[in-house]
């Protein structure tokens, strides 16, 4: 009788005492993982004006908060692609010489349709679209 | 007169709290004296190197500002308007790797001097918690100046964590502190840097050398077999410890020669839409992970390059850790231990790995 008397008062303060911790470490761990920021929907951005824009170059556009590069090849046709880069996280850039986008963190190297050709990235880059609109360019996510 | 108000105060303390046990210690503990003593200093230089981070670190407190726009002004500020300011930012940040340096040393010398067997388990353990620690530290402090190094560096090393299934994703966004690396980031890495890591390592430190104090130094089997008139002694006091403070003065020059001729660069500020800079490399004791990870195919057997590595990193890790405890026979005419076989192993991998980084 005594025994179970002991016994019963153990589980109850284990199960007290779980519930403690719980109580205490829930918070904590939601407190840690910050929320989510509601991103304002961004699905087309206006890139300047093609006329400025110099044949076999690149920049990175603000699309929203995500980085994109918009390269103006040499027979001046447009591709934008994330310049995320599939591997790391990374921001890729536009090699003039070889025509290629290339990581600088590990050296992984994508075509301009945005295909992972070499190195260590696993995927390929996002393509978004290219407009030109009375002469300004203008970047649509596809799909 | 002094010497007098000295005795005076120590018998005053004595009365009330009897100091005999610590005078008994000063008086006997000793250090054996043999071929292989130089490596019995390579812990305390370790320790000294962390006393520099500890002061170096609470003065750059004073005008570090943490902030996407006043992290790497307040660094510059530190650097070209404050006095000395250039010197107390060099100091710490050659100090932290001469940290990494020495400890990755002392590890590797209490690892071929088998100083982590019985009864010191738990010493390697500890110690090998504080190696991971003083890791985190680099980590954490090298995106504190928010330039566009360690921008990069930041986004690859979280988002390396985030390729861990299922905890890694949370993880990263919990060091992270959002989806990319932002501000919120730096604000995480400052506490982590400055709070978090050293009331940890406090913890560990102070555990780590109490097991050293209660069980003093190491021998090794050759001198533990030596008849015991032929072992030889020093008393740690004052002979080691003055030779300790010997090779920290040494240790100090050094420091501050490289402070003084090889100022730490500042680059440009992080943007987060400018492209990673050409011939971006981690810091050196990142290298060896960072290069075998380039190494990697994108994809091996089902899974990505990066996770198979990571996992073997991480079980290596783990191993290393629990080395004390892992019992290998050695098998009929080897000449080598297996272990110290697998050692030297690591030691040539994360050699020639780091080498190779740098070359390519
Ligand atoms: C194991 C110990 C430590 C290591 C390895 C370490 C490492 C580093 C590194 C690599 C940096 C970046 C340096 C730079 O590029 O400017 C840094 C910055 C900083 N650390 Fe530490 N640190 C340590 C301890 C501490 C402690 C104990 C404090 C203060 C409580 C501290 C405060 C700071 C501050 C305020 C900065 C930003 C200023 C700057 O970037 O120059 N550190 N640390
Ligand atoms: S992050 Fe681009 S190749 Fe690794």
């Amino acid at each position: 009788m005594k025994i179970d008397r002991r016994k019963f008062l153990n589980s109850l303060l284990g199960i007290g005492g779980i519930g403690g911790i719980i109580s205490v470490f829930y918070p904590i761990i939601s407190y840690l993982i910050p929320p989510k920021t509601t991103e304002p929907k961004v699905s087309s951005i206006k890139a300047g004006l093609s006329a400025e824009f110099p044949t076999n170059s690149s920049k990175i556009i603000k699309f929203g908060r995500q980085p994109v590069i918009l390269i103006k090849t040499e027979d001046n046709e447009y591709k934008a692609l994330a310049a995320t880069c599939t591997h790391l996280d990374c921001i890729v850039q536009y090699k003039n010489d070889t025509k290629q986008i290339w990581c600088a963190c590990h050296n992984g190297i994508f075509d301009l349709n945005g295909r992972n050709i070499s190195g260590p990235p696993p995927r390929p880059l996002e393509e978004y679209e290219v407009k030109i609109v009375k002469d300004e360019i203008v970047i649509t996510k596809a799909g | 007169m002094i010497k007098n108000i000295g005795s005076k105060i120590a018998s005053w303390i004595d009365e009330r709290y009897n100091l005999e046990p610590l005078r008994n210690l000063i008086k006997h503990k000793k250090v054996p004296a043999h071929r292989y003593s130089i490596w019995y200093y390579m812990g305390g230089v370790t320790l000294f190197l962390f006393f520099v981070q500890l002061l170096t670190g609470i003065l750059l407190l004073l005008y570090y500002r943490p902030g996407e726009d006043s992290a790497y002004e307040s660094v510059r500020f530190i650097v070209t308007e404050v006095k000395f300011g250039w010197l107390i930012r060099n100091v710490h940040s050659w100090s932290a790797n001469l940290l990494v340096l020495f400890a990755f040393i002392h590890m590797f010398s209490v690892f071929f001097s088998k100083a982590y067997k019985k009864p010191r388990e738990l010493t390697w353990v500890t110690g090998f918690i504080l190696l991971v620690l003083t890791l985190a530290f680099g980590f954490s402090g090298y995106l504190l100046p928010w330039n566009e190094l360690a921008f990069f560096a930041t986004k690859v090393g979280t988002d390396i964590v985030g390729v861990v299934p299922i905890i890694g994703e949370p993880l990263k966004m919990i060091l992270r502190g959002g989806e990319d690396v932002t501000g919120a980031t730096l604000s995480r890495f400052f506490g982590i840097h400055v709070a978090i890591l050293p009331a940890i390592f406090t913890v560990f430190l102070v555990a780590h050398l109490f097991f050293i104090q209660q069980q003093g130094m190491h021998e090794p089997e050759k001198f533990k077999n030596l008849p015991e008139n032929k072992k030889k002694y020093i008393p740690f006091f004052p002979d080691f410890a003055l030779k300790d403070l010997l090779f920290w003065v040494v240790v100090f020059n050094i420091l501050i020669f490289l402070a003084l001729y090889f100022p730490w660069e500042l680059g440009n500020k992080a943007d987060a839409f400018a492209p990673a800079p050409e011939g971006i490399k981690p810091e050196w004791y990142f290298m060896f992970m960072f290069h075998t990870l380039k190494l990697l195919p994108a994809h091996i057997l089902f899974i990505e390059g990066e996770l198979f590595g990571i996992l073997i990193f991480g079980v290596a890790a783990v191993i290393w850790m629990l080395i004390p405890f892992i019992k290998i026979k050695q098998k009929h005419g080897w000449k080598i231990q297996p272990l110290t076989l697998i050692g030297i192993l690591v030691v040539f991998f994360i050699a020639v790995m780091t080498i190779i980084g740098y070359l390519v």
